[in-house]
């Protein structure tokens, strides 16, 4: 049989309607069998011990980017994290960081998803549709295979250094959606779209120092993103100074 | 007040569909109680079914052949119309979707690629890898963007208005605020989703109680065929995460405790491709007779991928072998997986047309959450997707047409009556003590599974029915711990909780009633399919008593006679 060992969970809590209370760590002790997902440890806690506490879930299996935040001091979705993944029986939660907090472990999200809006993440076509779908080889649907697969969680955005200085920073996970469209052999977007990331907030602003590519639960690597926009960006400005006009990235 | 032409209550892929198919012409208003990527939508693994015969196996095939699949594996209770212009669409929004950027994965000749789904005749399911609903919801949701489409994320729909046979729209819970908001609309859309947490045992993402569903039914909209539940064959033993249908599609096989590749016996022609209600019947019955495996996480069976080749589970399955690695610490390149059966779908919902019309004026409803039908009494892998996109389209189409002749105005005492109710409610759950919402939650789960489960008895479900009547009755004193209204979600969960107790009563009536076995619907006290009674579907009101009223409708037959389904 499996047995159940205790294990103490220290969780951050604040509450930004009420600021004057501070932010403080709730201690709860919980017996569980080891193989658990710290998510599942955090709804017994809401369900049996404190109602009270607010942190957000859906998929439980790691595909829907809601439950990112700083487990025992590293960023991680909770529901993929084995209670039973550290060499403690001490297990801190804090909310994501370079976020506002909401309430306890739900961050506000909105500069993530306006930075997401704001580099044009959808496939821009100018030729006319085709009657069947538009042909796209094995190796060209590979090239963007590792960007395709972000689930827009934020774990790169609550670990990127840059972010936490330059809150107007593009961050990894925008970079990220940019280039899967860019690298896209179907997309038609003219090399003036991605100028919005050419200056020291977009682009130019990143240390390549791959804090994100370490805190992505799935093996994206925005980094790569970020070379590769400066990379077309520094073919576009040539090609501009030799007079090449070239509308195509 | 706010006021928008038409409310869109749903961000996953029906609701945006429907929303990018309308903001061009009327001013549309999309309210989702988690971002639209978080939606149950983005989980689907396998694919969606369309006739482009892309596969070199499937060059002969048609949207006629779909049809009769999807037909037949429906058990005859579809509607046979509604089906024919589903699988007509199927190729036509598969194109649309690839235009608008979904990364398909694609044949050696740069074609839509397509694998063999459980049911079809032809190889004709469109995938990428095994994230299908994650690339179909991520380019919808790009869609919108686009186009500008207002959302509003993290707005918890808690009542829809329904007064006098017309809907005014509903009242919301801004989830960030804790503010109640009265939303007027001349039209309201529900792609609200399923109810598989209902059951204890569900594939389904957590936030998926069905609680548009059961407001809808709550509000006077009748439900249709709310006993035809589909238990998927494989899921992980312990979290019941789905292991994809597409794991038989490449070629995965299944095994008892005595090595057997059991689906020999019960259905050679198909062998582990046969359709979802009758594998999960088989797995279930390999268990009950003492052919699973033990485990603490409860009894099994073993889904076996290792002679597919690293290669191949690494190209198509790779997210398959990572929730395994992550969530049980098995790789299926080396291991068999464990599995077992448990609830999948909602096959039942809604009860609406082929125009997603409902009975109810102003109200349309489409996606999982609704019942055309096109699933009838047990829905084939890849289908629900598809269904998601064509309907969200078609609906769309249909309020165009029925706005045209201009806007109705919603009235707003309506709504401000509702507005009233919600805060009573909430004043009331938020009195301090009593009963805990999770713990009628998980009884509720329980019952659910154990007796209104795979196989069904008069018996069971008799006593399902009684200890529902309780819960129900527990209901009333339920409390939550803290009257804070924003990221309350102990408060959200005891809201939902008493819809997803008015599903669940609509689901147990209708299984006692319905005396035959049809598709997903398992009688053992009467194991057959008798058309000459029950060739119809069981419509579900609210009574005012509280019960649920069952009436019946026929079925739309137009070219396919029922005959015996057999594989
Ligand atoms: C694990 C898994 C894998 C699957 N794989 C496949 C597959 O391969 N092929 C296939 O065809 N089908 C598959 N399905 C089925 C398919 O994914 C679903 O049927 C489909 O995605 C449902 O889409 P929907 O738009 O109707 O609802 P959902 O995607 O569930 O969206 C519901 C929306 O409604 C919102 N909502 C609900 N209630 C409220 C409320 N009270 N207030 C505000 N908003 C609310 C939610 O926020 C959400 O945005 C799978 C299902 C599961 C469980
Ligand atoms: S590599 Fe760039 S984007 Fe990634 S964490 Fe570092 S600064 Fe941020
Ligand atoms: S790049 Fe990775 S960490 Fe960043 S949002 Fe996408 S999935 Fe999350
Ligand atoms: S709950 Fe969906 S990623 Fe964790």
């Amino acid at each position: 049989m499996i047995r159940e060992s205790a294990y103490t969970f220290k969780i951050l809590r604040y509450d930004a309607k009420e600021p004057g209370s501070g932010a403080r760590f709730s201690t709860y002790r919980i017996r569980v069998i080891p193989g658990l997902t710290v998510l599942s440890v955090l709804i017994r806690i809401r369900d049996e011990i404190d109602g009270t506490l607010a942190f957000r879930s859906s998929c439980r299996s790691a595909v829907c980017g809601s439950c990112a935040m700083v487990i025992n001091g590293k960023i991680d979705l909770a529901c993929r994290t084995q209670v039973a993944a550290f060499d403690t029986d001490t297990i801190i939660l804090e909310p994501l960081p370079n976020f506002e907090v909401i309430r306890d472990l739900v961050v506000d999200m909105t500069p993530f998803w306006e930075m997401y809006e704001k580099i044009q993440p959808y496939l821009i076509r100018k030729s006319p549709d085709p009657e069947k779908e538009i042909p796209q080889s094995e190796e060209d649907r590979k090239r963007i295979d590792q960007f395709v697969n972000c689930i827009l969680c934020a774990c790169c955005y609550g670990a990127c250094p840059v972010l936490a200085k330059e809150p107007g920073y593009l961050g990894p996970a925008a970079a990220a959606k940019l280039e899967r469209f860019a690298l896209d052999s179907r997309d038609e977007r003219s090399a003036a779209t991605l100028e919005i990331v050419n200056n020291e907030k977009g682009v130019w602003g990143c240390d390549t120092l791959f804090r994100c590519i370490d805190a992505c639960p799935k093996d994206v690597r925005p980094t790569d993103a970020v070379v590769g926009l400066r990379k077309s960006l520094v073919k576009n400005r040539f090609r501009k100074m030799f007079g090449k006009a070239n509308h195509e990235a | 007040m706010l006021n928008h032409d038409i409310l869109i209550v749903g961000g996953g892929l029906t609701g945006l569909r429907a929303a990018v198919g309308l903001c061009d012409r009327f001013n549309v208003g999309l309210i989702s109680k988690v971002y639209p990527t978080r939606s149950h939508s983005i989980a689907a693994q396998g694919g969606l079914n369309a006739a482009l015969t892309n596969n070199p196996d499937s060059r002969d095939d048609s949207w006629e052949k779909h049809t009769f699949d999807t037909i037949k594996g429906s058990d005859f209770l579809a509607d046979q119309d509604a089906v024919e212009i589903m699988c007509k669409e199927a190729i036509k929004i598969v194109y649309e979707m690839e235009h608008w950027g979904c990364p398909f994965s694609r044949f050696p000749d740069g074609t839509i690629a397509q694998r063999p789904f459980g049911g079809a005749g032809y190889p004709r399911t469109c995938y990428s890898s095994d994230i299908t609903g994650h690339v179909l919801l991520n380019t919808l949701y790009e869609r919108a963007v686009a186009k500008g489409v207002k959302i509003y994320p993290e707005w918890f729909v808690t009542g829809l208005c329904i007064e006098e046979g017309r809907c005014h729209g509903v009242v919301v819970l801004d989830l960030a605020r804790g503010e109640l908001i009265p939303v007027r609309a001349g039209v309201t859309f529900f792609g609200t989703g399923g109810y598989g947490r209902v059951y204890q045992h569900s594939t389904n993402a957590l936030i998926n109680t069905g609680s548009g569903i059961g407001m809808a039914y709550t509000a006077g909209a009748p439900l249709k065929d709310m006993e035809f539940v589909q238990f998927h064959p494989t899921s992980l033993i312990g979290t019941n995460i789905l292991m994809t249908e597409a794991c038989r599609g490449e070629g995965g096989f299944l095994f008892n405790n005595q090595g057997e590749r059991f689906m020999q016996r019960y259905v050679p022609t198909a062998m582990e491709l046969a359709p979802r209600d009758i594998v999960s019947r088989c797995i279930q019955t390999e268990i009950n007779e003492g052919r699973g495996f033990d485990h603490p996480l409860g009894r099994y069976i073993q889904l076996d991928l290792r002679h597919l080749g690293e290669k191949k589970i690494l190209e198509r399955l790779p997210g398959i072998r990572n929730i395994c690695i992550d969530f049980i610490g098995i790789d299926p390149v080396l291991e068999p997986i464990p599995i077992m059966p448990c609830q999948h779908y909602s096959m039942g919902g809604i009860d609406v047309n082929e125009r997603c019309v409902s009975e109810v004026r102003g109200f349309y409803a489409g996606g999982e959450c609704s019942c055309v039908s096109v699933h009838g009494a047990n829905r084939l892998g890849g289908n629900s997707l598809l269904e998601t996109i064509v309907f969200g389209k078609l609906a769309a189409q249909a309020i165009g047409e029925d706005l045209a002749g201009g806007v109705p105005q919603a009235d707003e005492k309506p709504i401000l009556r509702l507005k009233d109710e919600v805060e009573k409610k909430i004043r009331r759950l938020t009195e301090p003590g009593r009963e805990r919402p999770y713990r009628i939650h998980a009884e509720l789960g329980a019952v659910m599974n154990e007796k209104v489960g795979i196989f069904r008895t008069r018996q069971e479900l008799e006593q399902a029915l009684e200890t529902l009547i309780g819960l129900k009755e527990r209901y009333r004193d339920v409390g939550v711990s803290s009257p804070a209204r924003h990221m309350n979600y102990e408060l959200t969960n005891a809201l939902e909780l008493e819809y997803m107790l008015e599903v669940s009563h609509t689901i147990i009536l209708g299984a006692l009633l319905r005396e035959e076995s049809r598709g997903a619907h398992f009688r053992t006290d009467f194991k057959t399919r008798n058309d000459g009674d029950w060739l119809k579907h069981t419509i579900a009101r609210r009574g005012t008593d509280g019960a649920p009223v069952i009436s019946f409708k026929n079925v739309v037959i137009t070219r396919y006679q029922p005959v015996e389904r057999k594989y």
